[in-house]
């Protein structure tokens, strides 16, 4: 069974530029990203509104991996802020995993 | 095993907040290119370089390691390397291997921009070893507190100068300070412009027209982030040069791979592979107007393939 936190999606929606719940999940930016990624960010983006924490760790290399380059961002239909959602991912296991600041 | 990403973002803080650089980098090599200038110590506007071009090449050979490391035994020390880091500067062994021809190359095209600027009319000075990196590395890996704790000593740097305006050179530090800066510094008042939108609104006049087609490859940063995307184009055509645009350009511009260079470089070099196939299609001569683009791109590039920094084509065009 999936453990829910619920201070995963209340951490990072400490930033106002945090908005992964405006994503819809149709894909545009899996079909765009250099990295070929069949499922990220999107699924991430789902994960981590659920509070699925474990799910978020496991996919710590995709989430340092992304180039930030907003070839998704450019098309996202929901002008969701993917780059700067993944930096704050990584603020997030820096501060939680990594014990960095 | 891959590369440990904590340890080896944990070097890079430490050096940042102990060391004022991610990687280190002498003064000499810091301000080398702007021997015999005659630049201004100092100014109202000046040119900041964010040490970008000066230390690429140390990031080069950082990466070159990080390629051999990746999948080896010796990712299991870097726990052990970020801890010793703390007391002896380990990056600077890592980087011993500095390419000194890329230095010379990146060091000519902070002569070219600075040359261009004042053939323009633009008054400006720089701070020499005074200058600081801007910190964009460790914005992007998203350890906001040391990012922002340097970018204040930046912006206090430039405060304590009189600066009022700067001339950026590189998409990340024109990005940093016009984009980033103002949301940790809420009093951060500095104009920022970019060498080539100073370039194409001051309008130079052509000295020798450069017959020649050249393949685009733009920024990711400069194209969605700042918008940077005519400038380029204007400054080329002017300069007589024909722009081959390639499949994705401007805002649909594809990533050269670069910025996960440190800690992905396999997966790096496929995305600069591909970009490449896509550049290749249109010429094999190709311009960049990023140091992270042009490295990793011409890992990627083989035989017969030219990948030079825009500076280089201009100055040919505006100085010679």
């Amino acid at each position: 069974m999936a453990k829910v936190s619920s201070l995963l999606a209340a951490e990072l929606k400490q930033s106002e530029e945090f908005n992964a719940e405006a994503c819809f999940h149709c894909g545009t930016c899996t079909a765009l990203c250099p990295l070929g990624y069949k499922i990220i960010p999107r699924k991430l983006f789902r994960e981590v509104m659920l509070g699925l924490e474990e799910e978020v760790k496991e996919s710590v290399p995709e989430i340092y991996s992304c180039l930030l380059c907003r070839m998704c961002e450019e098309y996202c239909p929901a002008e969701v802020h993917i780059a700067e959602n993944m930096r704050y991912l990584r603020k997030y296991v820096n501060k939680k995993e990594f014990k960095l600041l | 095993m891959p590369l440990p990403i904590g340890p080896v973002l944990g070097i890079l803080s430490d050096n940042l907040r102990k060391r004022g650089s991610v990687l280190p980098l002498s003064r000499r090599k810091a301000t080398g290119w702007s021997m015999g200038l005659n630049i201004p110590h100092g100014g109202e506007t000046v040119l900041y370089t964010g040490l970008m071009y000066q230390l690429i090449p140390s990031i080069e050979a950082l990466a070159g390691m990080m390629a051999l490391f990746e999948n080896s035994a010796i990712t299991r020390l870097f726990g052990v390397g970020r801890f010793a880091n703390r007391f002896i500067n380990l990056s600077f062994f890592m980087a011993m291997t500095v390419s000194r021809e890329m230095s010379r190359e990146n060091d000519q095209v902070l002569r070219n921009i600075a040359g261009m600027l004042k053939l323009a009319g633009v008054e400006f000075g720089y701070l020499y070893d005074q200058e600081l990196y801007s910190g964009a590395l460790i914005f992007d890996e998203g350890m906001d507190e040391s990012f922002g704790a340097h970018a204040r000593r930046v912006f206090n740097m430039f405060h304590k100068n009189g600066v009022r305006s700067v001339i950026t050179v590189d998409p990340h530090t024109t990005n940093m300070l016009r984009d980033v800066y103002p949301k940790f510094i809420p009093n951060f008042d500095i104009e920022v412009n970019n060498y080539m939108e100073v370039l194409a609104e001051k309008g130079l006049p052509v000295i020798q027209a450069q017959n020649k087609e050249l393949v685009i490859h733009d920024s990711c940063v400069y194209a969605r982030y700042e918008g940077i995307i005519e400038q380029p184009r204007t400054l080329l055509s002017k300069a007589g040069v024909t722009v081959r645009e390639p499949e994705l350009a401007g805002k649909s511009t594809h990533c050269c791979g670069g910025p996960i260079e440190s800690l992905f470089p396999t997966k790096a070099h496929e995305i600069a592979v591909n970009r490449i196939n896509q550049l290749k299609e249109k010429g094999e001569n190709i311009v960049t107007m990023c140091p992270i683009c042009q490295v990793n791109l011409r890992k990627a590039a083989g035989e017969g393939c030219t990948i030079s920094d825009i500076s280089d084509t201009l100055a040919k065009a505006y100085l010679s």
